[in-house]
């Protein structure tokens, strides 16, 4: 999407550039959010669930208020949009499920809250595949995101929404959640940033839960920077959340603009093998290349227990999503079937009609999975093979600060073409699942385009909590390299 | 191996899922596929390894017992398919 020169918000504005121009007054909020929810308007992405202009509206003038006051702040008066899985009070919030077609919550959630004071202007709500299990966003009840590169291609997912709507320009920044890769796939697929934090960096109150033990809200933006400054705002401990970590505040900038000198990089053999198809390969070879320019050195590590991520995956997540999900019953909220002559015929019915595919294959398999007689063998089992993968980390963050490898096996797929084969799709999730389960901080850069020209991300993981450090390292590639830069026609 | 009918109408009672017969069809064999995935997982020996429940290995806090929520019922019930006298309604359970 090409806005004209005298648009008031340049196409892909990095969060610096609209923060100079609302402080000096060159722009106001009220026309920033006018001109996001033109472009939403005028998209062909299917990237937004629901918008309510007036509301956007509002915010903005109070934004503009609060700035004709002279008060100052990053996020002042800048547009954001929430992945549809963040509760909040106004608009609608569907998990992208029919389930929640109409729903609207009493409350905000954390994140929602933390940007709203931070004067952060909400464009609306983006769809995700249905509560956030998938990673093609083709498991919407809203139909399916398309690729802004390519209309054939899937945004990915589950936060394919919010990917789309940072990539094609219609917000600069938005929110998404990452449980087994959520967050970095689709930015990887839509060449955009994306940032996954530490487990209980971020506060969980009021997203719909998926996965409890895994479940974490990151940030989609244009460059490493902006996911930094959003980061900023939205981390900190929150008792709402019974696993948030007690840490301060952090300024996750702070470490931005220090040289990656002598910086240890470790590239992990098990992310490069036999699965991993060859346009990706050379894409992210070639950003290690850079990153080895920069002065980075780069390290051979192994992570043995890598494949094994997505069985031990693909155990946990469902159990703990058929226990979350458990909730949604047509008692208290959401859907309700008609179809019934007695209370157990209400439940199952109305969880048949609510629930999607996918949806209902998860509950399954994690109902299974906890079934008497299996749990040991599955349930405990995965949870002792996560200890190994987390080992396996421990291991090799005492030789190195930082693992680069890439985020997905290939690029972005054709729409429709492997929606009747879900292990295919849980077995494309192999490099983001090891960190989710580790609980580790990682991220999505774009690093260049590989058939189709469809776009490749290079993933880097952190230690615990060393979020600074792994923003460092990709905004030093991103000074390095023009990927982030590239825009959709 | 596909599962077997019967034990997913088991698993399909218990998670509270009607199935029609063709979903019942489809779902052995899927279910039968992710099954098999989870076989690797099994094969490994896992003897002395404490299971992770938790990222990092955090017991939960405990707060103070005082209440903190005000009462919001109006509003949680607002969106309730069927409510009465501040009640939700479901289908009759006693005969």
């Amino acid at each position: 999407m090409s806005a004209p020169a005298t648009s008031a918000l340049p196409a892909h504005a990095s969060l610096r550039e609209l923060r100079t121009r609302l402080d000096e007054r060159q722009v106001s909020a009220v026309e920033l959010a006018e001109e996001c929810l033109r472009r939403v308007a005028a998209s062909d992405l299917n990237a937004f669930i629901d918008v309510q202009a007036e509301r956007t509206l509002a915010q903005a003038r109070e934004a503009d208020a609060r700035l004709a006051r002279g008060e100052r702040g990053p996020l002042l008066g800048v547009p954001v949009a929430h992945k549809d899985v963040f509760v909040t009070r106004g608009w609608r919030t569907t998990a992208a499920s029919k389930m929640l077609e109409r729903y609207v919550s009493p409350f905000d959630a954390a994140v929602v809250e933390r940007l709203a004071e931070a004067g952060a202007v909400c464009i609306g709500k983006t769809n995700c595949d249905e509560f956030a299990m998938g990673g093609s966003n083709e498991h919407s009840f809203f139909g399916p995101v398309r690729n802004p590169w390519d209309r054939s291609a899937i945004a990915g997912g589950s936060s394919g929404g919010s990917a789309a709507a940072v990539a094609a320009g219609l917000v600069p920044v938005a929110t998404g959640t990452d449980t087994g890769g959520s967050v970095r796939q689709p930015a990887a697929f839509c060449g955009v940033t994306g940032l996954k934090p530490t487990y209980g960096r971020v506060s969980r109150h009021g997203i719909i839960a998926y996965a409890s033990s895994l479940d974490q809200a990151g940030v989609i933006g244009t460059t490493a920077e902006d996911c930094a400054l959003v980061l900023s705002a939205i981390a900190g401990f929150d008792a709402r959340d019974s696993t948030s970590v007690e840490r301060p505040g952090e300024d996750f900038t702070r470490e931005l603009d220090r040289p990656i000198d002598g910086l240890r990089i470790g590239v992990p053999a098990e992310f490069f093998g036999d699965g991993l198809a060859e346009d990706v390969r050379a894409a992210v070879r070639a950003a290690l290349e850079t990153l080895r320019e920069r002065g980075a050195q780069l390290v051979d590590v192994s992570l043995p227990k890598t494949e094994l991520a997505i069985p031990a995956y693909y155990v946990l997540a469902p159990a703990e999503a058929s226990s979350n999900l458990a909730r949604f019953d047509g008692v208290r909220y959401g859907h309700r079937s008609e179809r019934h002559t007695d209370l157990r015929e209400m439940y199952c019915n109305t969880r048949a009609e609510g629930f999607g595919d996918e949806v209902k294959r998860r509950v399954l398999v994690g109902t299974y999975v906890l079934s008497h007689g299996y749990y040991d063998a599955y349930y405990l089992q995965a949870q002792k093979l996560r200890r190994l993968i987390a080992d396996d980390f421990r291991r090799v963050f005492d030789a190195v600060d930082v693992v680069a490898g890439p985020v997905a096996p290939c690029v972005a797929w054709d729409l429709g073409s492997r929606v009747d084969d879900p292990v295919r799709n849980y077995l494309a999730d192999v490099y983001t699942l090891p960190a989710s389960l580790a609980g580790l901080p990682a991220m999505s850069v774009p690093a260049g385009f590989g058939e189709c020209e469809r776009p490749v991300g290079l993933q880097l993981v952190g230690r615990a909590f060393d979020e600074a450090r792994l923003l460092r390292v990709a905004h030093a590639f991103q000074q390095a390299s023009a990927w982030h830069l590239q825009r959709p026609a | 191996m596909p599962l077997s009918r019967d034990e997913v109408e088991r698993i399909a009672t218990l998670a509270r899922i009607a199935l029609t017969d063709e979903e019942l069809e489809r779902t052995a064999a899927q279910l039968g596929q992710v099954l098999a995935l989870f076989e690797r997982l099994r094969a490994v020996d896992t003897t002395g390894v404490e299971p992770m429940t938790h990222p990092h290995d955090q017991t939960l806090r405990l707060r103070d017992d005082v209440a903190d929520e005000t009462n919001r019922r109006e509003a949680g019930q607002a969106m309730a398919p069927a409510v009465e006298r501040g009640l939700y309604l479901v289908p009759k359970v006693i005969e």
